[in-house]
């Protein structure tokens, strides 16, 4: 076990750096597009573009939106 | 025959050979002092910006295989083709932060491939070895796959006689083109044409997304007519929605596929050639453009439909080159000289990814290969040498595949190299976070996928193509004894038991007390950022010569 000891307080460590709560958003445009409940029907039309086509690249929007927001609130700001 | 097309072989030409001459330009674009150095040949010396970095990643992870291939999906499939859109959305949050910890310890140890990582983070240099063998042989394909791009272009224009020889002649001739400035220039040469292919592209599809449903009577027409197509075609696994049965493959292909991306060694080139952790997270939120495009090509597919096209003859008697849809639509419906731009675009738009897989898979048999089993204290010039010649004979191979193989599948070839590479994500990405799993059993894990995702695969035969194994990646759970019809991607389920079997045997290993060596990173290398000074722990390789080239 010995090689496993200095495990812990390293992982510790790490996580505390790239720690923020902003960070679980990101789960949201990873789980939204894989759920076809969502976008799997032709109505309603959109342009004559049905739903499961124009929704999904609305979503390409919400991924946009989200990891911008991320960025935007975890960047580091003036320290290093 | 290809007189017909001269307008456009003009067109085609002189946009090839301006890019080519680019190409060999490169070598002197932010320029180094000293290019004899695999920073800076390989990775453009570390120092690429935000613009640069987004041209470079867009132009290497939206390919060929984009422009050509999925709408041929779209084309024969329909909606399950479109599963690439979600695919490239979920990639960016996924490896938003993954990415980040990447480029810090890379650039704090001068890793320059995923397998160096590997190599230094769990002390084992089998490990290492298996890591930089999968990224070289699923790369192999998608530059192949590059290759079919260029193909069903120059085979519409009519260029490419009957004879095998004459058939593949003009690819051999561009690829020799790109070949030489690769080994000049190195990762400035894709970077720089990257500007060129993605203006194009945008131009060519915005005129088609814009053009062609004002042509053909509407996008509300051009979705009508495709399900008419599919409600007449005996398949029943087509269709503008997806089934019941299909489902379950649509959104695992998605998520597997965007966990494979990243992982191939060409992206982390891409990746780890920009100059800043800010770079990268910008860039994850300004690539989705990208994605957006890859959609509307998608859907091209569709136009095709409308547009009545039908898809050249295959290079066996009475099949068809799906992979020729799109040109054949350009063809049909486009004047003659925007055809030609269309078609530069392609083409260029094929060169940019094969080189930088090269490049990445050159990188890989240098850092891992060559310095790790064949010449332990080689030079940063030797080393840049030797992934340059590298870098030739990973094109000739890829040159090979085409001309020796079937490309009519050419998505099916990159899937199963999708499949391949994922097997390396416990020690890559998850390796990026813990160093929990035991390196022995990470070489276990990896050969269980590894024999999982092969066995499968060979199981999933394609009745299209009338093969009876490799048809595709989607493999029949009834295969597993559940009573049901629905598929999956076989890459999600080899690489879940890959994590099972590197768990156990962990536990294994460690209950049994196998040494596990030590860790070469620490924790706050993973944040490292631009600035930072650099560690040289290894003595074979004295002073870093690639110091930071901005302050």
């Amino acid at each position: 076990m010995t090689a496993a000891e200095p495990e812990t307080p390293r992982a510790a460590s790490s996580r505390a750096k790239d720690h923020s709560p902003w960070n679980w958003l990101l789960f949201i445009p990873i789980v939204v597009p894989l759920i076809p409940m969502f976008f799997n029907a032709d109505s309603p039309r959109l342009f004559g573009f049905p739903r499961f086509y124009w929704l999904q690249l609305v979503w390409i929007l919400l991924g946009v939106a989200t990891t911008t927001l991320v960025y935007q609130m975890t960047k580091k700001r003036g320290t290093r | 025959m290809w007189r017909d097309h001269l307008t456009e072989i003009i067109v085609f030409s002189v946009l090839f050979l301006l890019v080519s001459g680019m190409g060999f330009v490169a070598a002197r674009w932010r320029a180094p002092k000293d290019m004899a150095h695999l920073d800076e040949w390989g990775l453009g010396g570390r120092s690429f910006g935000g613009w640069i970095t987004w041209f470079l990643v867009g132009g290497d992870l939206y390919t060929a295989y984009t422009f050509v291939a999925v709408p041929a999906l779209m084309f024969g499939a329909g909606a399950a083709g479109f599963f690439a859109v979600p695919y490239t959305i979920v990639i960016y949050p996924l490896v938003f932060l993954v990415l980040c910890r990447l480029w810090s310890v890379s650039h704090r140890h001068g890793f320059v491939t995923p397998a160096d990582f590997v190599r230094r983070r769990f002390d084992s240099p089998v490990l290492a070895l298996l890591i930089a063998i999968t990224g070289i042989v699923a790369t192999m394909p998608y530059i192949a796959l590059q290759l079919v791009g260029i193909e069903a272009v120059l085979k519409t224009m009519g260029v490419t006689g009957d004879s095998a020889v004459a058939r593949h002649l003009p690819i051999i001739i561009a690829f020799a083109i790109l070949a030489a400035y690769t080994y000049q220039s190195g990762l400035r040469a894709p970077a720089l044409i990257a500007f060129v292919k993605d203006t194009l592209i945008y131009i060519v599809i915005l005129v088609a997304v814009i053009y062609l449903p004002y042509k053909l009577g509407g996008w509300g027409s051009i979705f009508d007519a495709a399900d008419a197509k599919f409600a007449a075609s005996p398949n029943p696994n087509d269709g503008i929605l997806l089934n019941a049965n299909n489902q379950l493959q649509y959104v695992t292909l998605a998520f597997g596929s965007a966990l494979a991306l990243f992982l191939y060694p060409h992206s982390i080139t891409g990746v780890l050639a920009s100059r800043n952790r800010d770079v990268i997270k910008r860039n994850m939120s300004a690539l989705p453009a990208y994605s957006l495009l890859l959609g509307l090509i998608a859907l091209l597919g569709f136009m095709a439909i409308a547009a009545g096209v039908k898809p050249l003859p295959g290079a066996k008697e009475g099949t068809v080159d799906s992979n020729t849809v799109v040109p054949v639509l350009f063809d049909q419906q486009f004047p003659d000289w925007f055809a030609g731009v269309a078609y530069a675009a392609i083409g260029i738009g094929a060169l940019v990814p094969a080189a930088i897989m090269s490049i990445a898979a050159a990188n890989l048999f240098t850092r891992n290969i060559y310095k790790e089993y064949l010449k332990r204290d080689a030079s940063p010039a030797q080393e840049a040498n030797v992934s340059k010649i590298a870098s030739l004979v990973v094109k000739v191979g890829a040159v090979a595949c085409i001309v020796f193989l079937d490309p009519q599948f050419s998505i099916d070839l990159q899937l199963i190299g999708g499949v391949i590479i994922l097997q390396t994500l416990p020690a890559v990405a998850l390796g990026l976070y813990t160093r929990w799993f035991h390196r022995g059993a990470l070489i276990a894990g990896w050969a269980a996928g590894m024999g999982l995702g092969m066995w499968m695969l060979y199981q999933i035969p394609n009745p299209a193509s009338k093969r009876a194994h490799f048809g595709g990646s989607a493999f029949p759970l009834s295969d597993f004894g559940f009573d049901t019809k629905k598929t999956i991607y076989v890459g999600i389920v080899a690489v879940l038991v890959n994590l099972v079997v590197a768990a156990l045997v962990t536990l294994a290993l460690r209950a049994a007390k196998v040494a596990e060596g030590t860790d070469g990173t620490t924790p706050d290398d993973y944040f490292a950022d631009e600035g930072d000074p650099r560690v040289t722990p290894d003595p074979a390789r004295p002073a870093d010569p690639a110091r930071e080239p901005i302050a």
